[in-house]
C-alpha cells in the first residue's frame, strides 16, 4: 500500500500543478466520495444504536426473567457453536472447489468454453438464497439419506457420522453442504476475476523458466490472488453465517452443542433462530432475539478481523 | 499460454541443467481421459462387488484414482514435473466437475418444476380476488421496482466509498470504513429489516409500509458487499495505468474515472451482480417492512408491495389444500428470479463488451 | 474518447443525481402521499354499511390462517371492488403487537389476548374510546400424521402419545402402541418424533392438548417453542408434512387438511377413536366453557378455555382455535365499516365454508356463530 500512497501524492502534485478548474474537478469527486464513506458509517451507526437499544434489555435482564429462564450466554452458546459450524463446514467444502473452479477457467478450458463458463459461474453466484433454500428441502435432503445412512454404517467410528443418521436428510451435513454450494460460486467469481488478472509478464516469465502449467499457477497466480481470494472467501463466509432463511427451512433444530453432523437434533444457527422465533416473540424475548443478533456481529467481525490479519501477513512476504 | 519460440531454448536447456523435466516421452493425447474412464469402472466393479454401489461414490472415488493413476502412468514416461502438472490439472478437472454438479441439479429442478407453474396469466395479472392461485405480476413488479431502488441508492454510495478506500483514504476514517464494513457484513438480514421499520415508524407512526422501505432495509444489506468486491477489483488495476495517467497531466479524478474505473468495470459489474442477487431474494427483511398484498402497486413511496420472494416463501409455507398447485407457483416464483437476474447480467455484459472493445 | 465521456458523465450522474435524489427527494415524496392515503381512506366508505364498502385496510397475524384469510381477502374484493384488504403471515405474537401499536386495524392470533406482559390490558387501552373485540374465527383440527407404509390405521392413546412425543417409546413395534393396535403389522423401526423448530400456535395447542390429557407423562409446561430436545425438527406445517413425509417412521402433528397422503391417527377419546374431522373439531367449542381471566368482563371478547378433556363421542380435542382482534370503533367511520363488514364475511356461513375449502378449516358451529356475530356486530 505504501509505493501507491506515494503515487497518489505524485498524481496530486501533479494534478495541483495544471490548473485550477482540475483541481476543483478533483474537489468535488474527493468530496464525494468522502459523503458517500460518511454516509455509510452514519447508516452504520443508525443500525447500530438499534440494535444496541433493542438488544440491552435482554443483556441486563436476570435469567429469571428471561423467556427460557436461562441466562443470555446459555441461550447464545449453542446457536454461536452452530453458526460456527456451519460456517466453517461450507468454507472447508467451498473454498478448495471454488479455487479449482476459478483456475480451471481461468488457466485450463480453451478460451472459448472459458467465456461461457465464467458467465455461467457469475450467473450461479446472482441466484438467490432462497431457491438454495427451496432446493436443500426438496432435492439434496433426500438425495442425502441414504448418503448419510452409508456414513453411519461404514465411517460410524468418526465422531461427526456417529449418527443416528437422520431419515429425512435435514441435518448440519446438507446444509453446510447447501451454504457452500451457495457461497462457491461467490468465491469462485471473485478468485475468477483475480486470475484472469494475474500479469501476462509474471506467468510468461514462469513459463520461459521451464516451469510446467501447475508450477506457473503455484508460482504466479496464486501468490497474486491470494489476497482477493481470501477476500471473496470472507464475503461468502458472511452470507454463509448470515444465511436464514435457507438454513430455518432446512435445518432440524433441537439440540445443543454436538458434533455429530448427520443426526436429527443439530444446533441452531443466530440467524435461523431469529428468523424461526422472531414471528411469535413479543417483549423481552424479541430483546434476547435481537441481542443474539449482536453477538452474530462479533463473530463475523472476529473472522473478519483473522481474515485481514492473513491477508496482511501475505502482504508483507 | 504455450511460450514462444524464442523462450523454447531456455526451457530445454534449463530441464536439461536441473536433469528434470521431459524424458522425451510424452502420454498420448487422449491418456487423462483414458485414465478418468478406466477410474471410473475400476471402481464402479469394485463397489459393485462390496455391495457399496451408487453412482455419487463411483463418481468420487473414481476421480480420486484417475489422479493417482495418471500420476502413476506419466511419471516413468514424463519425469516427475510433467506427472505432478497432470495430477494436479486431474484435480482440479475434477474439482470443477464436483463443483458443477450441484449446481448443475439446481438449476435443472428450477427449471422443471417451475416450468410447470409458469403461465401467461403468471405474468400478466395478479392474485388480486382469486381464490388460492392467480398471477404473480404485482410481485415481479414489486421486486423490480424495490430491487431497483436499492440498487440505485446502494451501488453510488457503495463504489464511492470503495474508491475513497483505495484511492483517497487515509487515517481514521479510511480503517474506521474498513472496520465498520466488515461489521455490516454480519448483519442479519431480518435485523435490517427491523432497523429500516424502527427507522420509518419514527417519521410516520406505527404500521407504516412501503416499497421503499423494504429498499432501504436491502440498502443496509448491499452496500458491504458492493464496497468488498469493489474495493478487490480496484485494488487489482495497475499502478503504472494511474502512474502514466498522471504523467500525463491529467487531474485524480479524471484518472480514476477514465483509468481506473474502465479497467475495472468487469469486476465491479460482477460485484453489482452478486450484490443485487443477494438482496433480490431476500425475505425476511421485506416481509417485516413492505408487507404482503394481492395487488399491484407500483408506487414504493405509498402502501404495501408484494415481492417474489416473500411471494415464493407464502406459498411454500401456506399452501392451503391444493397443496401442489401452491409449490407449482413457489417454483415459478423462483424461476423467475433466476431469469430476472440473469436477463439483468445479461445486460450489464453487453454493455460491458460494447463499452471494453471501444476503450482499446 | 467519446465514450469515456458518457462513462465520467454516467457515474457523476449516478452518485450526484441518483444518490441525492433518493435521499433528499424520497422523504418529499413519501410525506405527500401519506397524505394523499389518509384521505384515500376518509374519502371511501360513508354510505350506509350494507351497502358495498371501499378503502384499505390492513391485518397481521398467524401464519395459520393465512391460507384462510387470503380466500377471505379475494372473495371479499371481488364483492367489493373498492376496498383494498391486506393481511401479513408476521405470527400472531406480531399481529398482536402492531395491533396494539396502532399499526394495523386488525389482527388474527392463535392465542387469546391474555394478561402476561399485560396485552389484554393494552389492547383493551389501543381500542378506547370504543372496546376489544376478539372472535374465534378460525377452527382447525391438528392431525397426529404418520409415515409407515402398510399401516392404514393407527389407534393412539393419550398416554402412548405423549410417551411417542416425549421419546419414551422408541420402537414402532413397543408393546404399547402394539396393544392398541391388534392386528396391525408394526415394523421394528425406529420412532422419530417431528416438531416445529418455530414457534408457533400449533405446538401451544398441542403441547396444552398433551399436558391436560398426560399430565404424568407430559410434564413440561404449555408453550409455542417445544420442550423436548434431540427430535426432528422443521419450520411452519409444510415443513413437518415435507420431513414426515421423507422419512419413513416419522411422526408429527400439524394441521388436518395439509396431512396429504400421510396416515392420520385416530386418538381415544373416551371410550371411542376420534378422527381429526371439521365436525368433530367444531364441536369442542361447544362444549368449552368461557374463560373469564382473558375476556376480562369485556362483552365483545369470546375467549373458551378449550375443553381438551372431554369425553363426549365424536369430538376431537386437538384443535387450534385462532382469532381475529379488532376494536368497536376506530379512527374514521369508514375504516369501522370496513373491519364490521370484512368480520362479518369471515365469520359467515359462507366464509367460513371457504375457509374450509380454501384451507380445510373447521366451520364454526351454527351456536358459536350466533355468538360472534352479536360481537361483530358491536362494531359501529
Amino acid at each position: 500500500m505504501a509505493h501507491l500512497d506515494t503515487t497518489t501524492n505524485a498524481g496530486q502534485l501533479l494534478a495541483a500543478a495544471s490548473g485550477g478548474r482540475r483541481r476543483r474537478g478533483d474537489r468535488i469527486f474527493s468530496n464525494t466520495a468522502v459523503i458517500a464513506a460518511v454516509t455509510i458509517l452514519a447508516l452504520l451507526v443508525g443500525v447500530a444504536a438499534f440494535l444496541v437499544a433493542e438488544g440491552f434489555p435482554a443483556l441486563t435482564a436476570s435469567s429469571a426473567d428471561l423467556p427460557n429462564h436461562e441466562s443470555f450466554l446459555s441461550y447464545v452458546a449453542p446457536l454461536a457453536f452452530g453458526t460456527v459450524l456451519a460456517g466453517v463446514l461450507a468454507m472447508i467444502v467451498a473454498v478448495p472447489l471454488a479455487v479449482a473452479v476459478a483456475l480451471f477457467i481461468t488457466h485450463i478450458a480453451p478460451a472459448r468454453i472459458a467465456m461461457l463458463l465464467g458467465f455461467f459461474v457469475d450467473l450461479l453466484a446472482a441466484i438467490p438464497s432462497i431457491i438454495y433454500g427451496l432446493w436443500g428441502i426438496f432435492v439434496l435432503g433426500p438425495a442425502a439419506v441414504p448418503a448419510m445412512k452409508w456414513l453411519e454404517e461404514k465411517l460410524g467410528f468418526i465422531p461427526i457420522f456417529e449418527g443416528p443418521a437422520s431419515i429425512t436428510g435435514r441435518t448440519m451435513l446438507v446444509v453446510g453442504l447447501v451454504l457452500a454450494v451457495m457461497i462457491l460460486p461467490i468465491i469462485s467469481a471473485v478468485a475468477r476475476e483475480v486470475f484472469s488478472q494475474t500479469p501476462r509478464k509474471l506467468q510468461e516469465g514462469a513459463q520461459a523458466l521451464g516451469a510446467t502449467r501447475w508450477e506457473m499457477i503455484r508460482t504466479t497466480v496464486l501468490p497474486f490472488g491470494r489476497s482477493s481470494v481470501i477476500s471473496g472467501a470472507m464475503l461468502g463466509l458472511g452470507r454463509a453465517l448470515g444465511e436464514t432463511m435457507a438454513v430455518a427451512i432446512i435445518l432440524s433444530v433441537s439440540g445443543g452443542v454436538t458434533f455429530n453432523l448427520i443426526g436429527q437434533a443439530n444446533p441452531s444457527t443466530i440467524a435461523a433462530n431469529i428468523a424461526l422465533n422472531f414471528p411469535e416473540s413479543s417483549g423481552l424475548a424479541i430483546n434476547l432475539l435481537i441481542a443474539t443478533g449482536l453477538v452474530l456481529f462479533a463473530i463475523t467481525l472476529a473472522t473478519n478481523f483473522i481474515a485481514r490479519m492473513i491477508i496482511a501477513r501475505s502482504e508483507v512476504q | 499460454m504455450t511460450p514462444p519460440p524464442a523462450q523454447a531454448a531456455t526451457l530445454s536447456t534449463r530441464s536439461l541443467l536441473s536433469g528434470e523435466g521431459s524424458r522425451g516421452g510424452s502420454l498420448p493425447s487422449w491418456a487423462p481421459w483414458g485414465a478418468f474412464v478406466g477410474a471410473l469402472a475400476f471402481c464402479g466393479l469394485v463397489e459393485a462387488a462390496l455391495g457399496w454401489f451408487t453412482i455419487a461414490l463411483m463418481v468420487v472415488f473414481g476421480a480420486l484414482v484417475a489422479i493417482l493413476a495418471i500420476y502413476a502412468w506419466s511419471r516413468p514416461i514424463e519425469g516427475a514435473r510433467r506427472a505432478k502438472d497432470r495430477a494436479v490439472t486431474m484435480a482440479i478437472v475434477a474439482a470443477f466437475g464436483v463443483a458443477m454438479a450441484p449446481l448443475v441439479s439446481l438449476l435443472y429442478e428450477v427449471l422443471t418444476r417451475g416450468a410447470r407453474g409458469i403461465s401467461w396469466e403468471f405474468f400478466t395479472s395478479d392474485a388480486r380476488g382469486v381464490v388460492g392461485g392467480g398471477g404473480a405480476a404485482h410481485a415481479i413488479v414489486g421486486t423490480l421496482i424495490i430491487t431497483a431502488c436499492a440498487v440505485v441508492i446502494a451501488v453510488p454510495i457503495g463504489i464511492m466509498a470503495a474508491i475513497y478506500m483505495n484511492e483517497y483514504g487515509r487515517g481514521p476514517l479510511r480503517r474506521a470504513l474498513t472496520f465498520f464494513v466488515d461489521v455490516m457484513t454480519g448483519i442479519p438480514s431480518i435485523v435490517a429489516g427491523l432497523f429500516a421499520y424502527a427507522l420509518f415508524e419514527l417519521f410516520f407512526g406505527p404500521g407504516i409500509r412501503m416499497g421503499i422501505m423494504g429498499s432501504i432495509a436491502l440498502t443496509v444489506l448491499m452496500i458491504p458487499i458492493v464496497i468488498r468486491s469493489a474495493e478487490e477489483v480496484l485494488k487489482i488495476v495497475p499502478n503504472h495505468l494511474r502512474e502514466a495517467s498522471y504523467a500525463l497531466g491529467t487531474p485524480k479524478w479524471k484518472t480514476i474515472v477514465k483509468v481506473v474505473l474502465p479497467t475495472a468495470f468487469a469486476g465491479l459489474v460482477t460485484g453489482v451482480m452478486i450484490a443485487t442477487a443477494r438482496i433480490i431474494g431476500e425475505t425476511a427483511p421485506l416481509l417485516v417492512t413492505t408487507g404482503v398484498v394481492d395487488s399491484l402497486n407500483t408506487d414504493p413511496f405509498q402502501g404495501r408491495m408484494q415481492n417474489l420472494a416473500v411471494y415464493a416463501y407464502n406459498e411454500y409455507r401456506s399452501p392451503g389444500v391444493m397443496k401442489q398447485a401452491s409449490y407449482d407457483r413457489a417454483w415459478a416464483a423462483a424461476l423467475t428470479l433466476i431469469a430476472i437476474v440473469m436477463i439483468l447480467n445479461v445486460i450489464a455484459r453487453l454493455v460491458y463488451r460494447r463499452y471494453k472493445t471501444e476503450i482499446r | 474518447m467519446s465514450s469515456s465521456k458518457w462513462l465520467a458523465v454516467f457515474a457523476a450522474a449516478c452518485v450526484l443525481v441518483l444518490g441525492l435524489a433518493a435521499c433528499g427527494g424520497g422523504s418529499d415524496t413519501t410525506s405527500g402521499t401519506s397524505g394523499t392515503k389518509e384521505s384515500s381512506e376518509t374519502e371511501s366508505g360513508g354510505g350506509a354499511p350494507s351497502a358495498e364498502v371501499s378503502g384499505e385496510i390492513a391485518g397481521a397475524g398467524s401464519t395459520a390462517q393465512q391460507a384462510s384469510q387470503e380466500a377471505w381477502i379475494a372473495e371479499f374484493e371481488n364483492a367489493n371492488g373498492g376496498a383494498t384488504i391486506s393481511y401479513d403471515g408476521v405470527g400472531s405474537g406480531g399481529g398482536r403487537e402492531q395491533f396494539i401499536s396502532g399499526g394495523v386495524a386488525f389482527a388474527g392470533s392463535d392465542t387469546p389476548l391474555s394478561e402476561s406482559e399485560g396485552e389484554l390490558a393494552k389492547a383493551i387501552k389501543r381500542c378506547e374510546p370504543g372496546e376489544l373485540v376478539e372472535v374465534p374465527n378460525y377452527i382447525s383440527p391438528i392431525g397426529i400424521v404418520y409415515n409407515l407404509p402398510g399401516v392404514e390405521e393407527l389407534k393412539l392413546e393419550p398416554d402412548t402419545l405423549a410417551k411417542i412425543f416425549n421419546q419414551e417409546i422408541e420402537k414402532w413395534n413397543d408393546p404399547e402402541i402394539a396393544k392398541e393396535n391388534p392386528g396391525v403389522e408394526l415394523p421394528d423401526i425406529r420412532i422419530v418424533p417431528v416438531n416445529r423448530s418455530d414457534e408457533s400456535g400449533t405446538t401451544e395447542n398441542f403441547t396444552d392438548y398433551l399436558s391436560k390429557v398426560a399430565p404424568k407423562v407430559w410434564t413440561h409446561e404449555v408453550s409455542g417453542e417445544w420442550p423436548v430436545k434431540g427430535g426432528e425438527a422443521a419450520s411452519g406445517t409444510s415443513g413437518v408434512i415435507e420431513a414426515v413425509s421423507n422419512g419413513e417412521g416419522a411422526i408429527g402433528y400439524a394441521d388436518a387438511s395439509q396431512a396429504g397422503e400421510l396416515g392420520k391417527a385416530l386418538i381415544k377419546v373416551g371410550n371411542t377413536w376420534a378422527e381429526p374431522s371439521a365436525e368433530a373439531a367444531a364441536k369442542v367449542l361447544d362444549l368449552s366453557k368461557e374463560d373469564p381471566e382473558l375476556e376480562k368482563g369485556q362483552k365483545n371478547v369470546i375467549a373458551f378455555e378449550i375443553d381438551r378433556k372431554t369425553e363426549a363421542s365424536g369430538v376431537y380435542p386437538i384443535i387450534l382455535v385462532s382469532s381475529m382482534i379488532g376494536c368497536t370503533k376506530y379512527k374514521s367511520a369508514s375504516e369501522a365499516a370496513l373491519v364490521k363488514a370484512y368480520f362479518e364475511y369471515a365469520i359467515s356461513p359462507d366464509g367460513q365454508k371457504l375457509a374450509a375449502e380454501a384451507a380445510g378449516s373447521a366451520p364454526l358451529s351454527p351456536a358459536l356463530t350466533k355468538k360472534v356475530e352479536a360481537a361483530v356486530a358491536s362494531i359501529e
